[in-house]
């Protein structure tokens, strides 16, 4: 089938919705619920002031920070509790006691300890990435296959030649599957911590929109702006399960 | 020839629900050096148990295993195991899977080293390939030249040709038998396939049912090549077959 007959369906679905909306919209006389091209025109407008990419870049730096903060603690730390048994069994039941915590339920404390500024939603962010990113590479570690792990003490090679050539690249595509979960929840997190604490930011953007006149045209085009925004970070994240070191996970 | 490996009043269990299941009921037997023994058996009798105390991957219950005179107690890059399922590394080229065991080479050294190896099993041309671009019969010629590569005193090979087809496990019996010819290996072959053992072995040691025990030693006393439709190599497979309950 080619790429075009796969995507046909979805579009068209999209397409419906759309119809069923601005039908709704026109048939019902709402005053304040936007048609499509109401939505449309608003997020334009505030793409021409510049006010759409200031938020956007915002969200972006945001989780980019604490996404990037949370892979370099939660690879190392998922490696060593993997590896060292004492480690895991210490940290592994408070790990899995945080972890179903909904990182919303941080916000009083991320305010209280960071203010309202950028610290608070990047803590946040750290907060809610960092968990499933440690659980998924210390499961890696624990799946890599005996056999392997015989073969590497068989020819006695040293400990850096044991992590680099073998631990490291057995437990990467597992890493990266916790990556995908990690940044996939930061931004559910960022939308959710700048509706609440800040100035700017795409959450801010949307409850701002509300508070001030009722402009639901820039709620709707806020809520798609991040699920377009969403969808690329996904789809940055799967380019790196076809990097040619890892496909093998992923081949069958 | 002197003795390299002697096995001694080796006896492995492991713990069950059930209780204690004995595996291996007190296995003795030498390899000289140089020599290729093949051990048979029926399947489920503890020959991969049997391999892995040998190459020291589990410890014995009782009983010890020395090499060259001395107690052997953990694996080591002299001896090298070849399992089953086979253990080249998916994350690896093959080149860089033959690379792996070499330390203390010069780096442009090592790769050289590793193509030599991927020639003599003949995978010229597939260094730079993924283990999951291979096929089977390929990805046993990686193992075996992951093996060599280290120069090892022993191989040891559990069933490394069983999941081949019959034409493919032919062909690398006879390839494995020319690269022996040219460096010359102690062996200890783990297999079910008689006819493997008769093409291969100097010796071939029958193993029980679990828990197992020796139960008959047969030479091989045929020069190389062998040809396994001989009537005596016929009455050699058919002893070996009484010996297995077949």
């Amino acid at each position: 089938m080619s790429k075009l007959q796969l995507v046909l369906p979805s579009l068209a679905v999209i397409a419906v919705l759309l119809t069923v909306w601005w039908l709704a919209v026109v048939l019902t006389g709402s005053a304040i619920f936007p048609t499509p091209w109401q939505v449309v025109t608003g997020t334009l407008e505030l793409a021409r002031e510049g006010t759409l990419w200031d938020d956007i870049g915002a969200s972006l730096m945001r989780v980019a920070t604490g996404f990037l903060l949370a892979v370099s603690i939660a690879v190392p730390l998922g490696l060593w509790m993997g590896w060292v048994k004492g480690a895991f069994s210490t940290l592994n039941p408070l790990f899995q006691m945080l972890r179903p915590i909904s990182p919303i339920a941080w916000i009083p404390i991320a305010i209280l300890w960071f203010g309202v500024g950028n610290e608070s939603p990047i803590f946040l962010i750290f907060i809610s990435s960092v968990f499933p990113m440690v659980v998924q590479t210390t499961a890696g570690v624990h799946t890599i296959e005996r056999r392997y792990l015989r073969a590497a003490e068989n020819f006695g090679v040293s400990r850096y030649t044991l992590f680099r050539r073998v631990i490291i690249p057995a437990v990467l595509p597992q890493i990266i599957v916790g990556m995908r979960i990690g940044l996939g929840v930061a931004w559910l997190v960022v939308v959710a911590a700048e509706m609440i604490a800040l100035r700017s930011g795409l959450g801010y953007l949307i409850i701002d929109s509300r508070n001030a006149g009722n402009r639901y045209d820039l709620v709707i085009g806020g809520m798609v702006i991040i699920g377009i925004i969403g969808l690329s970070l996904d789809g940055m994240m799967r380019l790196l399960e076809g990097l040619r070191t890892v496909r093998w996970r992923y081949a069958h | 020839m002197p003795t390299k490996i002697a096995v001694k009043d080796l006896r492995k269990g492991f713990p069950t629900e059930q209780g204690h299941l004995p595996v291996i009921d007190d296995v003795s037997f030498e390899v000289a050096d140089g020599e290729f023994v093949a051990i048979v058996g029926p399947s489920g009798c503890g020959k991969s148990t049997l391999l892995n105390v040998i190459a020291g991957f589990d410890p014995p219950d009782r009983g010890s295993v020395t090499v060259d005179g001395s107690l052997a107690t953990g694996p080591s890059s002299k001896r090298i195991l070849m399992p089953q399922q086979g253990s080249v590394f998916p994350w690896l080229t093959v080149q860089q899977n033959l690379m792996f065991g070499l330390n203390g080479h010069a780096p442009g050294n090592r790769e050289q080293i590793a193509d030599h190896y991927a020639a003599i099993v003949g995978l010229k041309g597939f260094e730079m390939s993924y283990p999951h671009e291979l096929s089977g019969g390929m990805l046993k010629r990686a193992e075996l030249a992951r093996a060599l590569v280290v120069k090892p005193e022993v191989l040891y090979m559990d069933e490394p040709f069983s999941a081949l087809d019959a034409l493919m496990s032919l062909r690398m019996r006879k390839e494995l038998l020319r690269i022996l010819a040219e460096e010359r290996h102690t062996v200890v072959l783990v297999t079910h396939d008689v006819e493997e053992a008769i093409h291969l072995a100097d010796r071939i040691l029958v193993l029980s049912a679990r828990p197992t025990r020796i139960q008959m030693s047969f030479e091989v006393p045929f020069a190389h090549p062998r040809t396994l439709s001989s009537p005596a190599a016929q009455g050699l497979k058919e002893a070996v077959l009484r010996e297995l309950g077949v």
